[in-house]
């Protein structure tokens, strides 16, 4: 299975853990990535200021896959959304797919339909499947307690997704953590957003946001937060600790990338997945986990 | 109060033409939108109903200069629950995308565009960051994009890179 490897602006400079990990993963369970340079930021952040110019980024983006014939594994939520989105207009509307070709012209680049666009976590759960990662699982996860965060972008809007997971009530992840061995814990409002597309606009109310899933993921006995989305992680890893002392609260709750957790299941070395770039340092699962620090 | 010769009974068929923007009229303010709606549940003077209601009356200024408009984080929560699909989470980009056009960008959108179009990317990345990136094992990426730089210049509005 092969696919180009889609990084978006924030995993290669914020996320290399996310990065490194995933890259882990894939050469374990025989996912071949293929890095295409020219791949650009997905169109996400302009989208608010000009839907049309998000479109034809995004669309370039696919045009460069198409062209040397790959597949598009994504890492980041919004990163997905905004492509398959893309992928969706342009192939079912000709007036706009014509538009953007034009646009695209100048650039020496063609959209043309066909291109399959999927998360990381989706590949794994839907063409690889737990079956086959269960057989290659070598470190029990069995004494760790973790929690979801899926973020909005991966399920939401459904109509995007071909119903791959139940928008309502999600068990892909849940799936892919249970798959480690280690136990998956419910909290409430798990499908709330975690505030970061507003971080910029009005910092109260996002970091506000991201506190109240932080209490009640906190309410239960967990060992980390599991993310699947660059931007959901900024808002509990990079500024939990900016929430505790705005809030006067503390969670010192390690936040991991969901390949992280599938590569200490792996048996790969922690030093590889990238766990010494974790902000809220993950050292007492790893020991809990007998995992080499 | 609302003085009738503020309104503008066109907002809503320009608000229609934009992209994702054609249900609008299609909302019956049953009030969905602004039950799930996360941000709402933090801060109260952000309504989406409210927002759609203002729109069809046609309330064009009040709207388009509003802060309130930027707060949408695009969870789509509203999107998928609406009874009547007016794909709130579009409409909300659609009047984001009018106000950038008549001058009345959030400065934080702004940036974002600036940075993308002048990079590629949200961030400028440098020597030390892809050297960053071969200690840990990782390919070096790329710094700029000349032709993100001639898409963004060709279709931004002028007043958002200046
Ligand atoms: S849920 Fe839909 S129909 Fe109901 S008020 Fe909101 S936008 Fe209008
Ligand atoms: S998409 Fe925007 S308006 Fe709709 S529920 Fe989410 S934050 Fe609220």
């Amino acid at each position: 299975m092969k696919y180009a490897l889609f990084l978006g602006c924030t995993i290669p400079i914020r996320g290399q853990n996310y990065e490194m990990s995933a890259r882990e993963v894939a050469k374990k369970i025989d996912i071949e990535f293929v890095d295409l340079v020219d791949f650009s930021c997905c169109g996400f952040p302009v989208k608010s200021t000009n839907a049309e110019t998000s479109l034809i980024i995004a669309a370039r983006n696919i045009a460069i896959a198409a062209k040397k014939g790959e597949k598009i594994c994504t890492l980041c939520n919004a990163c997905t959304s905004v492509l398959t989105e893309a992928n969706k207009e342009l192939s079912e509307n000709k007036e706009i797919r014509e538009k953007v070709n034009k646009e695209l012209g100048k650039i020496g680049l063609e959209f043309k339909p066909g291109v399959e666009i999927k998360h990381f976590s989706r590949i794994l759960y839907e063409d690889i499947g737990i079956d086959k990662i269960s057989k290659k699982i070598e470190r029990d996860l069995g004494k760790l307690n973790m929690s979801i965060h899926y973020g909005c972008h991966y399920l939401r809007p459904s109509e995007l997704y071909d119903c791959f997971d139940d928008a309502e009530n999600p068990s892909t992840v849940e799936n892919l953590v249970a798959v480690t061995g280690a136990a998956v814990i419910d909290y409430k409002n798990r499908l709330e957003c975690c505030g970061g597309a507003i971080l910029g606009v009005e910092e109260d109310i996002a970091l506000s946001m991201a506190k109240q899933k932080l209490d009640n993921i906190t309410a239960n006995k967990v060992d980390a937060l599991v993310t699947i989305c660059p931007f959901c992680s900024i808002m509990y890893e990079d500024n939990q600790r900016k929430i505790e002392s705005k809030f006067n609260v503390e969670y010192n709750l390690p936040v991991l990338y969901y390949p992280q957790v599938l590569g200490l299941a792996l048996g790969i070395d922690q030093k590889k997945l990238g766990f010494r770039l974790n902000k809220i340092k993950a050292n007492a699962l790893l020991e809990k986990a007998g995992v080499e620090i | 109060m609302i003085d009738s010769k503020d309104l503008d009974p066109n907002f809503k068929y320009e608000v229609a033409a934009e992209i994702g923007g054609a249900n609008i009229n299609r909302c019956f303010a049953c009030g969905t939108c602004t039950v799930g709606c996360p941000v709402r549940e933090i801060d109260e003077k952000y309504n989406p109903r409210k927002i759609i209601r203002m729109v069809l009356l046609g309330m064009r200024e009040r709207v388009l200069k509003s802060d309130f408009i930027w707060l949408c984080s695009t969870c789509y929560t509203c999107y998928d629950h609406c009874p009547q699909d007016v794909q709130l989470t579009s409409i909300m980009t659609a009047l984001k995308n009018i106000a950038a056009r008549e001058g009345y960008i959030h400065p934080s959108f702004k940036e974002q565009a600036r940075l993308v179009s002048k990079f590629g990317r949200l961030y400028e990345v440098e020597d030390f960051d892809n050297k960053k990136r071969e200690k840990f094992g990782l390919p070096p990426i790329k710094k700029n994009f000349d032709d993100i730089t001639k898409i963004t210049k060709d279709t931004l509005p002028k007043e958002v890179l200046q």
